[in-house]
């Protein structure tokens, strides 16, 4: 008998022991693939919520939007911010507080001020942004598009 | 033995009769030692847990004839088998009283075999085979929570899985397969309802199966020396069966006495818009909610769970072979610095908690609320070491045993704070003003 790695009988060994290693990755590969999230991010939210006109809005108020998961904030200036309701800390849905004049989370009391920005811990940042755009005095809000934000900066408010 | 059975079956009946004895019998040892008689030596912990298996594949097959895992209706079938279906809230309550029960007698179960040394010697793969037991009675009543789809289960879960979101990198992603999306929905409550039905009861009674078998293989419970106490071996039927049926029964009894007197909870339907307060997970995980308070977050879901899993999965392999093993404490030297590693922990993590709470402003970054509890953590278990072996001379068996009780005492303190002393916004209070959920 010769080296193993160069006889025939060894080489198609090796060949099988590849073909079984890639036979596993295919089914690794189909598992995985299978098991991936079905639900989309912001798959059960409309791709566009008219809030209504400008007018609606008193500054310094929040209205809430059930089917599209957000708050509408209009801060004293006039400008809108859209924020998402979960809280960022452990997802739970924040309630507005319009005599504190804060967002405060019931699961372990985190709070945020109307521009979403974190008052008080454990939330690790600001309440999730989405895409507002005012048109025709109609405000306009994407509650598909979240982003995620490490603090609030004054060009996220939206002016009419 | 006075059991009548000829001594070479003649006929065919005999035969069958002999073969099926003989099979049932053969899953219990002939004879035992009459030291693993004593109560006190197991508290029947382990076959406890075996009945209470058996009481939720049970009720939990009569229930999937009525439960519908959709949302919108799952609700309703749930109201529907508490309302509709004779002795419904019966079998729902010895279901959701077993499985409570079963983690606290699986993890009193833990605590008996590391304090007597069943996990030592050749018991220490059966150890491994249990800490997958206990992870999968976990996941098996951590996915039932979901399926009443209450408020109580749809925040739990929700904040629950919202911990993974804290592991580095990987976490939304883990989060979203384990939900099956970004959120709650009906996504997944068909992956909890397969994990619950189907994957952890298959997984349990193969990996259960195998844990017998070692233990079996071992020569049944750990029991101590010889020397010791005499070692007279009796028979197993009836010694040791008359005593595993009245364990059975007391446990059954028990079972039936709270399913029948407190049944199981049932809040409002799930409203993915209004959070309660305080939004609680299970109590079995409350430990880490209370962690995820004090530390930053990717110790708190990440470092510390791994570290625990695999500290526990390593912990008879930190024994050297040839340790004494079947007392309780192993020792006099033992129970000492047993003892002490309890008290230590028992006064220290409320201790502890008290000041995070007043003094330190919650969790940090990184450095000041990770890496620094961390090394403090380790300097503290190598002081204790360092004073045990030194002021008890402990050996390595009973210096593993006592850092063991030192680190899952302090857990256990974390958890009932957190079960009993958190009450709105997760705030510390008094268990009789609010914090019990």
């Amino acid at each position: 008998m010769s080296d193993p790695q160069t006889t025939r009988r060894g080489f198609l060994g090796w060949l099988w022991a590849g073909l079984g290693v890639v036979a596993l990755g295919e089914l690794v590969w189909v598992g995985l693939t299978f098991l991936r999230p079905r639900r989309k991010s912001g798959e059960d939210v409309p791709e566009l919520l008219v809030c209504g006109p400008v007018e609606d809005f008193a500054p310094g108020t929040v209205t809430a939007f059930p089917a599209g998961r957000f708050y509408l904030a209009r801060l004293q200036d006039g400008g809108f911010l859209a924020m998402h309701r979960e809280c960022t800390h452990l997802n739970c849905t924040v309630p507005w507080s319009q005599a504190d004049e804060r967002f405060i989370c019931p699961c372990h009391a985190s709070t945020f001020d109307i521009t979403g920005q974190v008052l008080s811990a454990p939330a690790p940042r600001p309440l999730d942004l989405l895409a507002v755009r005012v048109e025709n005095g109609l405000v306009k809000v994407n509650p598909q598009k979240r982003t995620r934000r490490s603090a609030y900066r004054p060009e996220q408010v939206v002016h009419a | 033995m006075n059991v009548n059975i000829p001594a070479w079956p003649k006929t065919d009946k005999e035969r069958a009769r002999r073969t099926r004895f003989t099979f049932l019998f053969h899953l219990r040892p002939v004879t035992l030692p009459a030291r693993a008689l004593r109560w006190s030596q197991t508290f029947g912990l382990g076959g406890s847990s075996l009945l209470l298996l058996i009481l939720l594949a049970a009720t939990g097959l009569l229930q999937m004839l009525v439960y519908q895992p959709v949302p919108g209706v799952a609700y309703d079938s749930v109201v529907s088998l508490e309302r509709d279906v004779t002795f419904g809230p019966l079998i729902r309550g010895v279901h959701y009283w077993s499985a409570n029960l079963l983690v606290l007698v699986v993890l009193m179960h833990t605590a008996r075999v590391l304090l007597t040394g069943g996990h030592l010697g050749v018991r220490r793969f059966t150890w491994v085979l249990g800490a997958g037991l206990l992870l999968g009675v976990l996941a098996a009543s951590f996915s039932g929570y979901l399926l009443p789809w209450d408020q109580r289960s749809y925040w739990a879960v929700t904040i629950s899985t919202g911990m993974l979101t804290y592991v580095p990198w990987l976490g939304e992603f883990l989060q979203r397969v384990v939900l099956g999306g970004p959120n709650v929905s009906d996504a997944t409550l068909v992956n909890f309802y397969t994990l619950h039905t189907s994957i952890a009861p298959v997984a349990l009674l193969l990996t259960a199966g195998w844990h017998f078998w070692r233990v079996r293989r071992a020569g049944g419970v750990v029991v101590p020396p010889v020397d010791s106490v005499d070692d007279e071996k009796v028979h197993f039927w009836p010694n040791l069966l008359v005593r595993e049926i009245a364990q059975g029964l007391a446990v059954v009894a028990l079972v039936l006495l709270l399913a029948a007197v407190l049944g199981a909870p049932l809040g409002d339907r799930a409203n993915a818009g209004m959070s309660p307060n305080p939004a609680k997970a299970p109590w079995y995980f409350m430990g880490f909610q209370e962690l995820l308070i004090h530390f930053h977050p990717a110790f708190a879901v990440l470092v510390f769970p791994l570290l625990a899993v695999l500290g526990f999965v390593a912990l008879p392999y930190l024994v050297p072979e040839g340790a004494a093993v079947g007392t309780w404490f192993l020792s006099p030297r033992g129970r000492r610095a047993t003892l002490l590693a309890a008290g230590l922990a028992l006064v220290l993590t409320p201790a502890l908690v008290l000041v995070d709470e007043f003094a330190a402003g919650g969790p940090g970054n990184w450095l000041i609320s990770g890496l620094v509890p961390v090394l403090t953590l380790t300097a503290v278990c190598g002081g204790f070491t360092v004073l045990i072996r030194r002021r008890l001379a402990t050996d390595t068996a009973e210096t593993v045993q006592a850092v063991a009780v030192l680190l899952s005492t302090a857990f256990l303190v974390l958890m009932i704070i957190g079960v009993w002393f958190r009450g709105a916004g997760m705030a510390l209070t008094w268990p009789w003003t609010g914090g019990a959920a």
